[in-house]
């Protein structure tokens, strides 16, 4: 046997190698382009509170989390008992985006327009700090957010540091998030 | 006929479900067909194998409205294009840059063309180097034989 005869089964080995790395990345998880950038600024009236803004420029001087959330969004419902349990332990201060939660648009019953986020918070428990309402969705695309929930954390001088897109999980909070922030806080 | 007509009636009822599927177009149809030209070669990341046109994902809705809104204000489609890759990454250009990290995606097809010519062109020398191995006149006697036996059977 010649070496050359073993030439189709190792470029079939390269080819599992390559498609077993390719099986184990999730297309989903879009490399983000906005860690280490400047948080984009806005300004939001809070969801609890129509007569009180949030802006990223209110919270310059504190490392945070940055959760963007939805009554309707399934994973939220999923992350919100961590969210309950890290607020609670006081570790990092969370504040919410509330993406477009709005009534379905034919609302036979005229809701006001925050009461699915305002529901979703007094009967699950509200983590935040306080929640900007973010009624369009604009201001979840100048972060890049294709869907909710995703969770950014933001250091002092108010530059993202980390982003996590899904529903957060115990493991990338004890792993990545926390040590993260507790590298930034110094 | 009560029946039919008491089923034609749930399609009125039914009529307001569609009120809000008209989308926001631009009352300017130079703009709209430019937003759809080039929301045709940007991706929609919800939806990741449909472009933004095509997409029904409320945010590939709320991205082409922004798109509206960017050239009415009047925005070229470059700067349209840099706002995009500036959120998702040059992930959502169907139409992707040439740079180093591109270079395989770019390159990678012509390289395996050239590649499997050589292979063939070799593989055909070959081959030809083989088949012009002539027979002798015994072998061939022998071939013929063979070849009839089969035949007889």
């Amino acid at each position: 046997m010649k070496l050359k005869h073993f030439l189709p089964l190792g470029i079939f080995a390269g080819l599992v190698v390559f498609l077993a790395i390719g099986l184990t990345l999730d297309p989903r998880k879009l490399p983000s382009t906005k860690i280490d950038k400047p948080a984009p600024d806005f300004r939001l009236t809070q969801l609890l509170d129509e007569s009180k803004t949030l802006s990223p420029s209110d919270l310059k001087g504190q490392v945070y989390l940055l959760n963007v959330w939805a009554s309707w969004c399934v994973a939220c419902r999923q992350e919100h008992p961590l969210l309950m349990e890290l607020a609670k332990s006081g570790t990092i201060p969370i504040y919410g985006l509330n993406y477009k939660d709005v009534p379905q648009p034919e609302d036979p019953f005229d809701h006001p327009k925050r009461l699915n986020a305002e529901r979703f918070l007094t009967l699950l428990g509200n983590p935040y700090t306080a929640s900007a309402y973010d009624e369009d969705g604009r201001v979840a695309i100048d972060y890049g957010v294709y869907g909710a929930p995703e969770t950014f954390l933001i250091d002092k001088e108010g530059i993202i540091r980390h982003k996590h897109i899904g529903p957060l999980t115990g493991d990338a909070l004890v792993n990545e998030i926390l040590p993260l922030a507790k590298k930034l806080e110094g | 006929m009560r029946t039919l007509c008491l089923f034609l009636l749930l399609f009125l009822v039914a009529s307001p479900l569609y009120a809000g599927e008209a989308k926001p177009n631009s009352e300017n149809p130079i703009i709209e067909a430019r937003m759809l030209g080039l929301s045709k070669d940007l991706r929609c990341v919800v939806c990741q194998n449909e472009s933004l046109a095509g997409s029904q994902a409320p945010l590939a809705a709320d991205l082409r409205q922004e798109i509206r809104n960017m050239m009415e204000a009047g925005m070229s489609d470059h700067q349209i294009v840099e706002f995009f890759v500036e959120r998702y990454g040059d992930f959502v250009l169907y139409n992707p840059p040439l740079k180093p990290i591109t270079y395989m995606l770019w390159f990678g097809p012509a390289i395996l063309f050239v590649l499997g010519f050589i292979a063939v062109f070799l593989t055909l020398r070959k081959r030809r180097a083989t088949a012009a191995v002539s027979l002798s006149s015994e072998d061939h006697h022998r071939a013929t034989e063979l070849l009839d036996d089969g035949e007889r059977k």
